[in-house]
């Protein structure tokens, strides 16, 4: 995974909760083995039910097309654990999501995938008026390093993330090299469980 | 100190702690299906990593595997390849599948506990938001994503925060024509889509321990959909009489000492829960979803609430109003599948309603069980045949409708009574309007070809 650097771009605002995954990667698109996933985001929302583009969608107004930052409501991602909805993101350009909240799922698929997941809380709303007003006619800038939103108008939005977390992103960390450096701890898990709850280890009949 | 159930299987689990800050919690068993596994695979060979452990992992065929009489790789064009590489890509690292045609081909939350390859106290890892249905056994299933398969099987441990708890204790007692599906449904609407979020659940109290084993996966299935990561019922003798003699189970001193630990598998009497909730199920109706999502329940005779601006959507997509009710509106499907209602009881259950009855006319109906061993099982009982005689569909097990992934969907427009777990937007088909409900509603909308209130055919009939 490359490393989290600063997201510049415009934020797009699509200011509904509790979208699913369904609803960003939707399931027709992923019958493909290989799918295009930049042209699958939101598929069924982006496109009328003929192919063209839906004017009224959000990514698909001129200002917002080359989105770098989405800007959304409570509970994103919920619903199915596909990580396309995570791909479908990158593949189109955001680099990180402002949401008033995420589903566990969802926000673990980002932070595998180099994807920053932002919550403000008090002062998501000024943050949210802020998008609407500035309406895509300028960029917004994300730094991690710095934990904040700068908005055009130079108004600062801090975030908190966890040490962990960060600086796992910045560095893009391979997680299972993180995970590889305790390979002789999960040995000796295994062997003093195989002694003393020996089903656990081993399955008969298979 | 005291200690909830749960943490005492995390405990159990835990290997260490990351540098990160994250919990490894060590997954007893892990299994793939083909949807997500072939990417993982192609990840590891890129990394040049094995599956640690390929004896403990296995993979299923359940999303795109088309469910119609005599199947097979390509009966389904569009999951073709997945089926193939998962299958090639598994053997070739030791992995067992469930292959179709085999005995245990199936969805991969309803085979692993039959077989009894997932077994109480026990880990469970699955790409997959469901994995949380093992829980009616009391086993702690964890969906995950793609990148986050392949860290499972280059590791077999999962990097987790640990998640806040919540006990939900069912109080009361269920009335006929009511069951899991209902209590679920309704817990949901209760709590809200983000309700669980960032915690595990615990179902107690009255209701969940006169549940059988099969109403406890129904149960514990659409945690969730509530947004919480995964959940279990405390197992106890009904468990285990379940699992005993089943494929994968241990036998002999290292069953006896199972079951020994397997009783110590209850919270503590004084544990604490970051939240504690109580829901009482007495006189709780048949649910139905009216929206496009599993909060937006009402009691089937209830008028569709006024949902306001936010839910205006929904309703549109649905094509409903506020304050009329669902019953008597006619359907054109019914779906009786899935991870959530396919199993050996949720197929008697429809089986008693339905005998001697006839399907409406203009209706598509649909039984798909949830494993071939169901569906061995229902055949040998002559469930087949009376649902066959009713007008039903009798299909090879899958995930079929409810993800509409293997070629089986609804069209446009079309109004389908489900007993899956996501009334999502497109999710059973671009267009399509599905109502959730439980196996008994589904089987009750198929025969009168409306959404009906089954207790009306509860007593009098057959
Ligand atoms: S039956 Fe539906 S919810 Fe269950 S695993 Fe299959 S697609 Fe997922």
């Amino acid at each position: 995974m490359q490393g989290f650097t600063t997201v510049t771009g415009t934020a797009a605002p699509l200011l509904l909760d509790d979208i699913n995954t369904d609803q960003i990667a939707p399931g027709v698109y992923l019958r493909h083995f290989r799918p295009d996933y930049a042209a699958l985001l939101f598929g069924l929302r982006r496109y009328k039910p003929d192919g063209s583009d839906d004017p009224g969608f959000v990514l698909n107004q001129p200002q917002y097309r080359q989105a770098r930052i989405l800007v959304t409501g409570a509970n994103f991602g919920c619903g199915s654990s596909r990580e396309q909805a995570v791909w479908a993101m990158t593949a189109f350009g955001i680099g990180c999501i402002v949401a008033r909240g995420f589903a566990d799922i969802y926000r673990e698929n980002c932070l595998k995938n180099g994807l920053l997941p932002v919550v403000l809380g008090e002062a998501m709303p000024a943050f949210e008026a802020l998008v609407t007003r500035i309406d895509g006619s300028a960029p917004f800038t994300v730094s991690l390093e710095e934990r904040h939103i700068l908005a055009p108008d130079g108004t600062r939005f801090d975030f908190a993330i966890s040490d962990g977390e960060r600086h796992a992103l910045l560095h893009g960390l391979d997680d299972i090299g993180l995970t590889l450096e305790l390979a002789d701890t999960i040995a000796a898990w295994e062997a003093q469980i195989s002694a003393t709850a020996p089903w656990q280890q081993n399955i008969p009949g298979k | 100190m005291s200690l909830t159930l749960i943490d005492k299987i995390w405990n159990a689990h835990l290997i260490g702690t990351r540098a990160d800050g994250r919990d490894l919690v060590y997954m007893d068993r892990l299994v793939l299906h083909e949807l997500h596994a072939p990417h993982a695979f192609s990840r590891l060979a890129a990394t040049g990593r094995t599956v640690r452990r390929p004896d403990l992992v296995f993979a299923a065929l359940d999303h795109t595997v088309a469910t119609q009489p005599g199947r097979d790789d390509t009966t389904n064009p569009a999951g073709t390849d997945f089926i193939r590489a998962t299958r090639e890509e598994s053997r070739n690292r030791g992995i067992s599948v469930f292959d179709l045609g085999q005995d245990w081909q199936g969805i991969s939350h309803v085979v692993a506990p039959e077989l009894g390859m997932v077994l109480p106290g026990a880990t469970h890892a699955v790409p997959d938001s469901h994995a949380c249905t093992v829980g009616g056994i009391g086993a702690l299933g964890f969906g995950c994503g793609t990148t986050e398969l392949e860290h499972v099987m280059a590791t077999q441990v999962m990097a987790l925060k640990r998640p806040k708890q919540m006990r939900i204790s069912l109080e009361g007692s269920l009335s006929p024509g009511v069951s899991a599906k209902d209590v679920v449904l309704h817990v949901i609407s209760r709590l809200g889509l983000s309700g669980g979020r960032g915690h595990m659940v615990e179902f107690a109290g009255p209701v969940a321990r006169a549940m059988s084993v099969e109403a406890r996966f129904t149960l514990c299935n659409m945690i969730i959909e509530m947004g919480a990561r995964s959940g279990l019922v405390a197992p106890d003798e009904a468990v285990f009489a379940w699992l005993d003699g089943r494929r994968m189970m241990p036998t002999g001193e290292a069953l006896e000492l199972a079951l020994r630990t397997w009783r110590t598998l209850a919270s503590d009497p004084d544990a604490r829960f970051d939240q504690d909730i109580s829901i009482d199920c007495t006189n709780l109706a048949p649910q139905i979803t009216w929206g496009t999502d599993p909060s937006q329940v009402i009691g089937v005779g209830d008028a569709v609430p006024d949902p306001g601006e936010a839910g205006q959507r929904a309703l549109t997509y649905m094509g409903l109003q506020p304050g009329m009710t669902l019953e008597g509106l006619p359907v054109d499907r019914v779906f009786i599948g899935s991870c959530t209602n396919s199993r050996i009881t949720d197929l008697r259950e429809v089986a008693a309603l339905v005998r001697g009855r006839k399907v409406a006319d203009g209706v598509r109906a649909i039984v798909v069980p949830g494993s071939s061993a169901v569906k061995r099982q229902a055949e040998a009982e002559g469930l087949d045949a009376i649902f066959e005689a009713a007008g039903f569909a009798w299909h090879e097990s899958g995930c079929s409708l409810c993800a509409g992934a293997n070629g089986d969907e609804a069209g446009r427009g079309e109004r389908v009574v489900a007993t899956s777990n996501r009334n999502f937007e497109n999710r059973q088909g671009p267009g399509a309007r599905t109502h959730l409900a439980s196996p008994a509603m589904a089987a009750a909308a198929a025969l009168t070809g409306t959404i009906t209130d089954v207790r009306r055919l509860l007593g009098g009939g057959s």
